[in-house]
């Protein structure tokens, strides 16, 4: 039964991943995409791990969503009809998913309990957690404690991305220059309080 | 959108739910699926949420900018301050046994405060990245792209309709003073 739901669900992640490739509506395309993710969070549910199916519901079909629609209202919807030759590309995506097959007949069977994730310090996670943090959540207490290093670089990650695209389209004005926030209505340097171009309007009125 | 007063009613009901289930993530991640990524994600989601039903600028008066860019590193800041914490009590960077006498309680605190972190930093950058992209007009990408506008109406999110509208509302007031 698992195996069939399994199945089930892979197969739908193909026939998503197919008509993402072929349609041209890139307003569909977003909307595929979150079928995707959906898809993607209730496989996740299926292989036990609802911490990760939960991300994956908020962020892939939540926020991704938001931006990729609020990128798209910026941009053009239809996507161009490709010029010139296919084969190429198409011989390199094949080649590199080639290496990649090949590379999965490495991995450990699907479950395994002998193999390398399941018998290196998970086992001693799971049996001191109760001991040393006191909590049920094993995931939490690998994530926050034995891992909380880890976690701090994830956590500046994020920081660090969020603060790119910040500086990216804060579009402050080079001098002289056309900068990427160029706008009609702009006068950045003549404001006395040192409001920004990406500030809210609220704040400057 | 702000006429639609099914989405208006509906979405206001909703959204404290929304919000408290994001802290129930958070704080009953020790003992459920969850944690402070989770929740601040949700947490971000839900002032979208508002966003687009309500406009840029009704959720700009609740959740203001400034306020955002400050989560942002403040998380970090916390994550990290617990560890140095742990330092000054004698202990290793995020050694959270020397918060508390007892060690697994003083687990439990820097849990919680770590998790607090995450929350911050997530929810924050979410919703500066959301900020950032609704509050950029078309054309401002500088390719050139201003013919666009004619034939656009069918093609996008009616909220994000809503955002341009507060924004080129908003643009000619900042160019009036």
């Amino acid at each position: 039964m698992e195996q069939l739901i399994n199945t089930g669900l892979l197969l739908i992640l193909l026939g998503v991943t197919l008509n993402i490739i072929f349609m041209r509506n890139l307003f569909g395309v977003v909307v595929m995409g979150t079928i995707y993710s959906f898809v993607m969070a209730t496989i996740m549910i299926a292989l036990d791990a609802p911490d990760v199916a939960m991300t994956e519901a908020a962020v892939g079909a939540g926020i991704s969503t938001v931006l990729l629609l609020g990128t798209l209202y910026l941009t053009k919807t239809e996507e161009y009809p490709v010029r010139g030759h296919v084969l190429a590309p198409a011989l390199v995506a094949a080649a590199t998913a080639a290496a990649l097959i090949y590379g999965t007949l490495d991995l450990p069977m699907f479950g395994t309990a002998q193999s390398a994730p399941q018998s290196h310090v998970a086992p001693y996670y799971l049996a001191q957690t109760p001991v040393d943090i006191g909590i049920p959540n094993v995931v939490t207490a690998v994530l926050a404690s034995y891992r909380g290093f880890d976690t701090l670089g994830e956590v500046t990650v994020v920081f660090i991305g969020g603060l790119g695209v910040m500086i990216l389209l804060s579009g402050r004005r080079r001098p002289g220059g056309r900068g990427a926030g160029d706008s009609p209505a702009g006068n950045d340097e003549d404001r006395p309080d040192g409001a920004r171009r990406g500030d809210p309007p609220d704040r400057q009125a | 959108m702000e006429n639609n007063l099914v989405l208006r009613v509906v979405i206001k009901f909703l959204l404290p739910f929304a919000m408290l289930f994001a802290l129930y993530v958070q704080f009953h991640g020790e003992y459920s699926p969850g944690g402070g990524f989770q929740a601040g994600v949700i947490l971000a989601a839900s002032v979208i949420l508002y966003a687009l039903i309500f406009g840029l600028r009704a959720t700009h008066r609740v959740v203001p900018q400034v306020l955002v860019e400050t989560l942002v590193p403040l998380g970090v800041l916390i994550f990290a301050g617990v560890g140095v914490v742990n330092i000054l009590l004698g202990g290793n960077f995020l050694d959270y046994n020397t918060l508390d006498r007892d060690p697994v309680q003083g687990q439990h605190y820097g849990i919680l405060l770590v998790e607090l972190g995450v929350l911050v930093t997530v929810a924050g950058v979410m919703l500066a990245i959301f900020y950032f992209f609704a509050g950029r007009r078309r054309g401002m990408a500088g390719d050139g792209d201003e013919d666009g506008a004619d034939d656009a109406p069918d093609r996008r999110a009616p909220g994000q309709r809503r955002g341009r509208r507060d924004r080129s509302g908003s643009e000619g007031e900042a160019a009036d003073d």
